[in-house]
C-alpha cells in the first residue's frame, strides 16, 4: 500500500486556518467532503467521532505529528488527508509538544486489516526524521503531494 | 540480566491498532526491562515495546503470532503482564 492510495491530494491543506485541535480536524474533514470523498452529513458525524476519539486518548504520538483516525460505518472507502499548521496545535500530545503535521485517516468499520496497513505506511514514514522535517516545511499542496510521491517511490 | 519471553497471538478482531498499542506501551513503561516485540512470518519485524509508533508499524492483525521479550530485572513479571494484556483482547471483542 502507498500513501497516495488513500491520501486525497486535492484535500491536502498546506496552511490550516484553525488554531486548535477540533478546528483543525473539522477543517480537514470538510476539505475531504469538498472533494466529494464523503457527504456533508457524514462529515459532521465523522468530526464528532474523531473529536471523541481524541478525548479518549490523543493521537498526538509525539515529534510534532498527530494522526486522528476513526472507523465509521458511513465511510465506504478508506480516505485520508494531511494538514500543516505553521503555528502548531495543542493535541495534548504524548510528549506535550505542539503538533505541526496532521495526518487524518477515515476507514470503513469492517476492514481492520486495511486500516492497519494504512497506519503502517503512515507511521513508517512519520518515523523518519527527514520525512517529518520536509512535511513540516512543505508550504504548498503541491510540495506536500510531491513529498508523498517521493515517499511512495521509496526515495 | 535475566531475559524472559513469551509467544502470543493477536486475538482481538481489530488487531494491534493505535489504542491497544498505546495500552501496551503504557504498561511496558511501568517496567525497568527493555521490551521488544517480534513479528515473524514472511517479513520479520521487531518493535521497541515502549514506542507507540514502532508498535503501530508492526500492523499486527488478528491471528498474527508475536513474541514479547523482556530484558531486565523485572523481565518475568513484565512478560507475564504484557501477555495477559493481549489475552484480555485489550477490552475489545
Amino acid at each position: 500500500m502507498k500513501l497516495k492510495d488513500f491520501i486525497v491530494t486535492d484535500a491536502i491543506v498546506a496552511e490550516l486556518k484553525a488554531g486548535d485541535r477540533d478546528g483543525a480536524i473539522r477543517e480537514l474533514v470538510q476539505s475531504l467532503a469538498a472533494t466529494g470523498a464523503l457527504t456533508d452529513e457524514t462529515a459532521e458525524e465523522v468530526v464528532t467521532a474523531l473529536v471523541n476519539r481524541e478525548q479518549n486518548g490523543s493521537t498526538g504520538f509525539g515529534k510534532g505529528v498527530a494522526v486522528p483516525h476513526v472507523k465509521h460505518a458511513k465511510i465506504k472507502k478508506m480516505v485520508g488527508t494531511i494538514g500543516r499548521s505553521a503555528t502548531g496545535l495543542d493535541f495534548a500530545a504524548l510528549d506535550h509538544q505542539p503538533v505541526y503535521s496532521v495526518v487524518l485517516l477515515l476507514s470503513p468499520d469492517n476492514q481492520p486489516q486495511q486500516h492497519l496497513q494504512a497506519m503502517n505506511i503512515v507511521f513508517s514514514n512519520l518515523q523518519k526524521d527527514i520525512f517529518r522535517r520536509f512535511l513540516r516545511q512543505a508550504a504548498t499542496k503541491q510540495a506536500i503531494s510531491d513529498l508523498l510521491d517521493e515517499a511512495d517511490q521509496g526515495k | 540480566m535475566p531475559i524472559a519471553s513469551r509467544e502470543i497471538v493477536v486475538s482481538n478482531t481489530l488487531g494491534l491498532h493505535a489504542r491497544p498499542a498505546m495500552q501496551f506501551v503504557d504498561l511496558a513503561n511501568q517496567f525497568a526491562s527493555n521490551i521488544t516485540v517480534y513479528k515473524g512470518g514472511d517479513e520479520p519485524e521487531q518493535a521497541d515495546g515502549k514506542s507507540v509508533m514502532q508498535m503501530i508499524i508492526l500492523a499486527a492483525t488478528q491471528g498474527t503470532p508475536l513474541r514479547i521479550e523482556a530484558d531486565g530485572d523485572d523481565a518475568d513479571d513484565a512478560v507475564k503482564k504484557l501477555a495477559d494484556l493481549f489475552e484480555s483482547k485489550f477490552g475489545e471483542e
